[in-house]
């Protein structure tokens, strides 16, 4: 069932990030970020993330999506120019990406014995659900840095004004 | 069962598309987009870790980059108007002031 779900998902992920990188129109692109986001959310209810999987699609191809797709059609932007581009990020960006990639993942295939499995849903231990779990710590533990976040969004409220004001 | 290798390699794989995406795209709000695949490849890296464990935290930290990203979303889009408002192109190559 599990690994099922993760074939599905995980399969349509990675298209939709392939999709973005292969697509010339920056609407094709935000929408295809939209597929990788839905399908992330699934895999994260899958590993017992429940609240995340709610705040991701919420958040992610919510709200934040629904902003990048306002300004593309604001700005009414076209399919880029095929540029040469920057000869650096050809010949040291894509091998460096590759090689990263390659480095992550023969770590994480070396480790696999002591990674262990996952099984579906989840198991925090003490017989409580997750939303509850992520509250509790969230409001003991980590309410400060909780608190500084709501200001964090504040200031990035005031510049988004500011920064797109008329006169500038 | 899953094991918890796969699903880090997933994000892996998305992380190192981000990477190539960053790079490869010359409109400024792609740029922006493959920037979010990134921090959504390293979201999946931490909720991974965060049920290999038993423990929540993981999942406290995924909320507060969703948060950043939010914050980071909607300045970056400022920006990008606000560029675009000044030199009529949203590609990178014509945006170069502080290049020369």
């Amino acid at each position: 069932m599990q690994l099922a779900l993760f074939i599905i998902f995980g399969a349509l992920a990675l298209g939709g990030a392939l999709n973005l990188l292969f697509q010339r129109h920056p609407i094709n692109s935000a929408l295809s970020l939209v597929v990788v986001m839905m399908s992330l959310a699934v895999l994260y209810w899958s590993l017992g993330a429940e609240f995340l999987a709610a705040a991701q699609v919420i958040v992610y191809s919510g709200a934040i999506m629904v902003l990048f797709v306002f300004v593309i059609m604001l700005l009414n932007a076209g399919e880029e120019e095929h540029t040469t581009g920057s000869r650096a990020a050809y010949t040291v960006g894509i091998p460096g990406a590759a090689a990263i990639f390659c480095l992550l993942s023969f770590v994480f295939l070396s480790e696999r014995n002591a990674l262990s499995t996952s099984a579906i849903g989840g198991d925090l231990g003490n017989g409580v659900d997750n939303i509850a779990a992520v509250s509790a710590m969230l409001f003991t533990k980590q309410l400060l840095p909780f608190e500084v976040t709501s200001i964090l969004i504040l200031v990035a409220i005031l510049g988004a004004v500011v920064l797109a004001r008329k006169e500038l | 069962m899953v094991p918890t290798a796969y699903y880090l390699i997933l994000a892996a794989m998305l992380f190192s598309i981000g990477i190539g995406a960053f790079l490869i795209k010359r409109n400024v709000i792609t740029i922006f987009i493959s920037i979010e695949l990134m921090l959504n490849a390293v979201n999946l890296t931490f909720v991974a870790f965060a049920h290999m464990w038993h423990q929540v935290n993981g999942q406290i930290f995924v909320f507060f980059v969703m948060v950043v990203a939010a914050a980071e979303a909607a300045v970056g889009l400022a920006i990008i108007i606000s560029i675009f408002r000044t030199r009529r192109t949203l590609n990178v190559d014509e945006i170069n002031l502080m290049k020369s």
